[in-house]
Parts: C-alpha cells; sequence; structure tokens
C-alpha cells in the first residue's frame, strides 16, 4: 500500500495547478534537491559521509536471531548491535529489548518524565512537502500572529503551569522571518524556563542571534534520511535542499545552543534505514560536541486537512516500540520524545520503557490555546499541521503519569 | 573504636550519618520515607529541578532539618558552576554546593580542571564545596589548596551501578588526602558501600541505585546499615585477610637458628 498525498484544492487556478501537477510528475521540473541554493551556508563536516555510509549499507534483512542474542547480552551497544535491534530479526525479541531499554532509562533518568508543550505561531509555508498539512499548495486557514497575538497565547499557556515550550512556525522565511521569530522567543523567555525552536533550518549566526534571544535547543526533523525519497516528497521551495538541512543541528551546535533533536517522519520511507541514521546522526554529532544534549523523537505520519487518508503505513505500534527500545539501548543517554501523534495508551505505555519527554496541552493549530486551554470562544486561528491522537491537558498528564508511578517535571532546566 | 565521638566533619558542619542521598531520580512523594530510612542528614538536589514555579517544587518534599546539598549538574564549566551555586543560595539552599561540572552528555565525567577553578572560587565565596571529581592524586591535592570541604571521588560512571571500579585511586585519596573522601557515583549495592567505607571513606553518596531498586526504603535502609558495618569494619582495624590459600602452620623461615 502507497500513500496518495497528492490532492488539489478547487482554489487553485489552472496555471498553479498546472505548475503543481508538473513537480508532482515530472522530476526535471524540480531543483536539484542537493545544491546548496544562495544565501544558504556550507559547512565542512564528516558527519553526514559517516551517517551515511552506515544507512547505505544497511540490509536489515541479513541480520539473524544470533545478532540479536548478542547485541541483547553486550553490556554496551555497538553500532552493529543496534542494528540488529533494528532488524525484522529482533521483532520476538521485542519485551526483552524493553526490559533492557527500561533499565537503561532508569539507569539516567530515574522515573522522571520531563513534560513541554508546542506553541505554533505561524502556518505560512513555502514549500511543497506532499505530506504536511502546511504545504503551499493546501488549502488552509493561513494566520501568523503578532507580537500581541503570541504573549497572549503564551500567558494561557504559562497560566496551565507549563514551564518548557517549543515555538514553530511554517516554513516561510518571507512570513516569518528570523527576526520575528527572536522577538516570539524573547517573549517567551519571559514566561518559560526553557525555550526550544522547531522552525525551518538557518545559518550558523542566525542560530546565534536565536540562542542570543533565549532560545536553548535546536529541534530539525530530516524527515527521511535517504535523499532520493526525499527529493520525491519535498518537491518545491527550501526544504527541497536535503544536505542543507541535514547540517543544521550541527550549525545550531556551533552557534552555542546547549541541545538538538533529530528525527525522520516514520512512514516516509524504509523506517528501519531513517531509524538507524536518525540515531546515527545524533551519536556521531555527540562524538564531535561531547557537551551536547541529543534528543530523539519519533514523529509517524498523521492525517492532515484535506486529506485524512494518509498513514505511517508498516510502522505500526509494535515497531515504533522496537525503534525506541533499540535506541535507548543503544544511546540510553539521549532524550526521548513522544508527541501527541500518539495515542494516551501508547504513551501511557513508552514512558515506562524509553521515552523521557512528552508534550501535553497540545494544539498544532495556530492561536487557539484560549479557546483550547480556557474555553473562550476562538476570535479567529489558523488551521493545524496534523491531527493529534492524545489531546490531555497538562493537569491531565500530569496526574495519570503520577498514577503510574512516575515523576513528572516541568522544569531541569538553567540558563546558565 | 578510636574515635568515640565518630561524626562527618564538612566545613566544620557535623553530621552523625554517612550517607548522603540523591533525590533527582525518584518520585517526590518518596523523598521522606527514604531520608527517615536511610537515616540520612544531607540529601543532594540538582538546582535546575528545583528552579520551578510548578507546586510540586522538590525543596518542599524534603523533611525540615536536613541539609541541603544543591549540585551545580548542567555546568560545563567553572563560571556556569559559580554561577548555579550562587543561584542556590538565592533559592534559600544554604552555603553548601557539590559542584558538578560535565563537558561530556554521555557519560557525565567530571571536568577536573575546571572543578578546582570553581572550587577555588566558591569556597573565597563562604561556600561549603564538595566537588565531584575523577580520582585523580594531583587533583584531589589542588582541591584541597582551593579550600574543598572535602573530596567527591567517582566509584565507577554516574548512573551505572559498577561499583567500585576506580578502588585503588580512591585508595590513594584516602590515604593521602586529609579532607573526608565522600565516594560519589557509581556504588550500586550496599555491599559496595560498605567496602568503600571499609577501605575508609568518610561518606557514600547514592541516588540511582536506591531509585532502581524495587522497594526505594527498604534499599534506603539496607544502604544505610552497610555503611555503618563498614564504618564500624574501618574503625575496628580490619583483620589480615590472607590472599592465597591458608597460613602454613610450621613456619617457612622456622629453619633460621638466630
Amino acid at each position: 500500500m502507497e500513500n496518495n498525498f497528492f490532492v488539489d484544492s478547487d482554489k487553485l487556478s489552472p496555471k498553479a495547478l498546472e505548475i503543481k501537477h508538473r513537480l508532482e510528475t515530472d522530476p526535471s521540473s524540480r531543483c536539484d534537491h542537493m545544491k546548496y541554493l544562495p544565501g544558504m551556508e556550507r559547512i565542512e563536516s564528516d558527519v553526514c559521509a559517516n551517517v551515511m555510509k552506515h544507512m547505505r549499507s544497511f540490509d536489515h534483512s541479513a541480520y539473524t536471531e544470533r545478532d540479536v542474542k548478542a547485541a541483547l547480552e553486550s553490556e554496551t551497544c555497538s553500532i552493529e548491535g543496534f542494528k540488529a535491534l533494528l532488524s525484522p530479526a529482533a521483532k520476538p525479541f521485542l519485551e526483552q529489548m524493553a526490559e533492557r531499554a527500561r533499565m537503561e532509562t532508569s539507569k539516567h533518568f530515574g522515573n522522571t518524565v520531563y513534560l513541554f508543550t508546542p506553541l505554533y505561531i505561524a502556518n505560512y509555508c513555502e514549500n511543497y512537502c506532499v505530506y504536511c498539512g502546511f504545504n503551499c499548495y493546501n488549502n488552509i486557514r493561513r494566520m501568523k500572529l503578532d507580537a500581541e497575538q503570541i504573549e497572549r497565547e503564551m500567558q494561557v499557556i504559562a497560566r496551565s503551569g507549563m514551564e518548557e515550550i517549543l515555538i514553530l512556525t511554517g516554513e516561510s522565511r518571507a512570513a516569518s522571518s528570523v527576526e520575528y521569530i527572536g522577538e516570539a522567543c524573547k517573549l517567551a523567555r519571559k514566561y518559560f524556563r526553557m525555550v526550544g525552536v522547531e522552525i525551518y533550518p538557518v545559518n550558523t549566526d542566525e542560530y546565534r542571534y536565536l540562542h542570543e534571544c533565549g532560545v536553548d535547543y535546536v529541534t530539525v526533523f530530516q524527515e527521511t534520511y535517504d535523499p532520493d525519497r526525499y527529493e520525491q516528497l519535498h518537491l518545491l521551495g527550501h526544504k527541497r535542499i536535503w544536505p542543507y538541512r541535514f547540517d543544521s543541528q550541527e550549525r545550531a551546535l556551533r552557534a552555542g545552543m546547549r541541545g538538538v533533536a533529530f528525527s525522520a517522519l516514520l512512514g516516509l520511507a524504509d523506517f528501519r534505514k531513517d531509524a538507524l541514521a536518525s540515531a546515527l546522526h545524533a551519536y556521531y554529532l555527540q562524538r564531535k560536541y561531547p557537551h551536547a544534549e541529543m534528543s530523539l523523537s519519533c514523529p509517524r505520519l498523521r492525517p492532515i486537512i484535506n486529506n485524512d487518508k494518509i498513514d505511517p503505513l508498516d510502522v505500526r505500534e509494535t515497531e515504533l516500540c522496537q525503534i525506541l527500545c533499540a535506541y535507548r539501548i543503544f544511546l540510553p543517554f539521549v532524550g526521548i520524545t513522544v508527541s501527541s501523534r500518539e495515542s494516551a495508551s501508547f504513551r501511557n505505555g513508552i514512558v515506562k520503557i524509553a521515552a523521557t519527554k512528552i508534550s501535553a496541552g497540545v494544539s498544532t493549530g495556530i492561536g487557539d490555546h484560549e479557546s483550547k486551554y480556557e474555553g473562550k470562544k476562538a476570535v479567529d486561528s489558523g488551521d493545524e499541521q496534523f491531527e493529534i491522537n492524545d489531546g490531555r491537558s497538562l493537569d491531565r498528564m500530569y496526574k495519570d503519569i503520577s498514577d503510574e508511578g512516575l515523576q513528572p517535571v516541568l522544569n531541569d532546566y538553567l540558563y546558565v | 573504636m578510636k574515635d568515640p565521638d565518630d561524626k562527618l566533619i564538612l566545613g566544620g558542619h557535623k553530621f552523625d550519618s554517612r550517607f548522603i542521598l540523591g533525590s533527582g531520580k525518584y518520585s517526590l512523594k518518596l523523598i521522606e520515607s527514604a531520608v527517615k530510612d536511610a537515616g540520612a542528614q544531607i540529601i543532594t538536589l540538582a538546582v535546575r529541578r528545583a528552579n520551578t514555579k510548578t507546586e510540586e517544587n522538590i525543596l518542599d518534599f524534603i523533611p525540615k532539618g536536613v541539609t541541603l546539598l544543591p549540585n551545580t549538574s548542567g555546568a560545563r564549566n567553572a563560571e556556569e558552576a559559580v554561577r548555579i551555586a550562587r543561584l542556590a543560595r538565592e533559592l534559600g539552599c544554604g552555603d553548601f554546593v557539590k559542584i558538578e561540572i560535565m563537558r561530556d552528555s554521555k557519560y557525565l565525567l567530571p571536568d577536573n580542571a575546571e572543578t578546582i577553578r570553581a572550587t577555588e572560587i566558591l569556597a573565597r565565596d563562604n561556600f561549603v564545596v564538595l566537588p565531584y571529581m575523577y580520582p585523580d592524586l594531583n587533583v584531589a591535592r589542588d582541591l584541597v589548596n582551593a579550600g574543598a570541604a572535602a573530596v567527591m571521588p567517582l566509584a565507577s560512571p554516574i548512573g551505572s551501578n559498577k561499583g567500585l571500579a576506580t578502588k585503588e585511586f580512591i585508595q590513594i585519596l584516602i590515604d593521602e588526602i586529609d579532607l573526608p573522601v565522600i565516594v560519589d557515583a557509581g556504588i550500586g549495592r550496599p555491599s559496595q558501600a560498605c567496602e568503600a567505607m571499609e577501605m575508609g571513606a568518610a561518606a557514600i553518596m547514592a541516588n540511582t541505585a536506591l531509585a532502581t531498586a524495587g522497594d526505594l526504603p527498604l534499599m534506603a535502609a539496607a544502604f544505610r546499615q552497610a555503611i555503618e558495618a563498614g564504618r564500624k569494619a574501618y574503625l575496628s582495624g580490619l583483620g589480615r585477610v590472607l590472599t592465597r590459600g591458608a597460613a602454613a602452620s610450621d613456619p617457612l623461615t622456622g629453619f633460621l637458628r638466630d
């Protein structure tokens, strides 16, 4: 089964439709996704080559029960062991993997679970990424909050008790400039103990500017580490440039950020290869920047407005659990975030095994926290990026986690 | 007993308990019973965890009368550690500080050089400074000179529960350093804590060993007893341990005539 990502809006002009269809059907109409665009900084780094060498040669069907057992019996997990744990041969060992993962998590994080919430401040986007609700051809209500609206949203979230926030935008430099995002982050520092961003990739000097505005954590999802598949999914816009996106975390660390987060969007390509590459991306950067804090996410494809059929295909909950256990065993020290894309029951289970951070009180829409948190009538809001699955509020999440015998933590962070 | 008033003395403060408890890896609601069952008089806490607006602040869960030992986790150099220590004082955590400076997010191994610098600054600022360190004699001597109130060498990587991997080097510190040597990090079971105390360690700090136990208060009590047993064994003077076989009843040198 394949996802059908292509949806035509009746709001598009014949000319726009023609361009869209050409992008979708004629690869020669699309720009070279491996070639940097003007203004994109290029850094010297061997991280990408190291990651890709392993990913290209990874034949997950070649691993056997014996390899999986050896990986589980070994005290530290090698890259080869990690590959075995990601392979189909590891599926019958899921319970043992979970036990090992739980032990590693408790050694490094005890029974704590960190909570955060995302805040989308704009959903304008210049890219055509076929699976994303914000894509420039999708007919949704677009919106960009001004400073006053942003502050009001932050006040509502802060009132709920949340202390860590992740600021997100659609990927449009024109609509959401680095300065606009920087000003939002300065506001965020007034209300929150920790501010992260998940925005379009920028150059080192721009990450440095954002760091000065109060950002200390940068999340960039590579979506898929397979450049050929990436090319077929990101048809237009700056995001199409695969290598510039790959080096984002390294630029952010060079700019002085304390931590960075990684992920592939599971369901777009061979998920085992993408999981391998995501973890190795963190692994090789940690060797190069040992002080940096690393974190992995594991989003799966979700339905979007105007395309409710989008599905993560072969990445079911069992596979997702296998990936997360393998991440934990291979990289015991990294944070693992599980978002509200996943169900409440999955998140309740996975925080006991491998995840260390979950979102609560989530909206992926723009400017709707007052209505969603406090029941006030929405004046005007922008549409969501994707449908969330677990809609629990902070209070509810806090209680549920406590009831599971875990310790929810709202802040473990200091700006120093 | 060498000293009937056997106390742990840190920066002029006297403690009966030689078990320093961690607090960051288990439920806040368990802190009180852990302190009680451990008989602990000192508890560490991360300043970054205490710096919160939440109603469930870790500081509120620590019983009155227990000395707080705020740590500087999250600091990557001396300056950051100093800033965190001063924030701890502002938060009302007192004058004790455990310096933790890590430039490595994987193993969380301490940076000895930066730790010496931070110790110097904070000791001058009248903190009771307890530096977490990799057990190196030269560094320990520098920490003494910098004004530390004790040294806290690691037994194994933090959280590993692997026990006294650095045993020989900790013994050297115990033998050569005139300050209390508090064994910190890596102690995974009561028997290991007991062994470190038998060697002459002044106290034991543990967190993960308790947090990962099935019954935390029970494990806290087990550690308490092990630490007390090890201390008594040390004070009583350990008997001879034969490394190979039994002693010959006829001495090998019995043939000597003069």
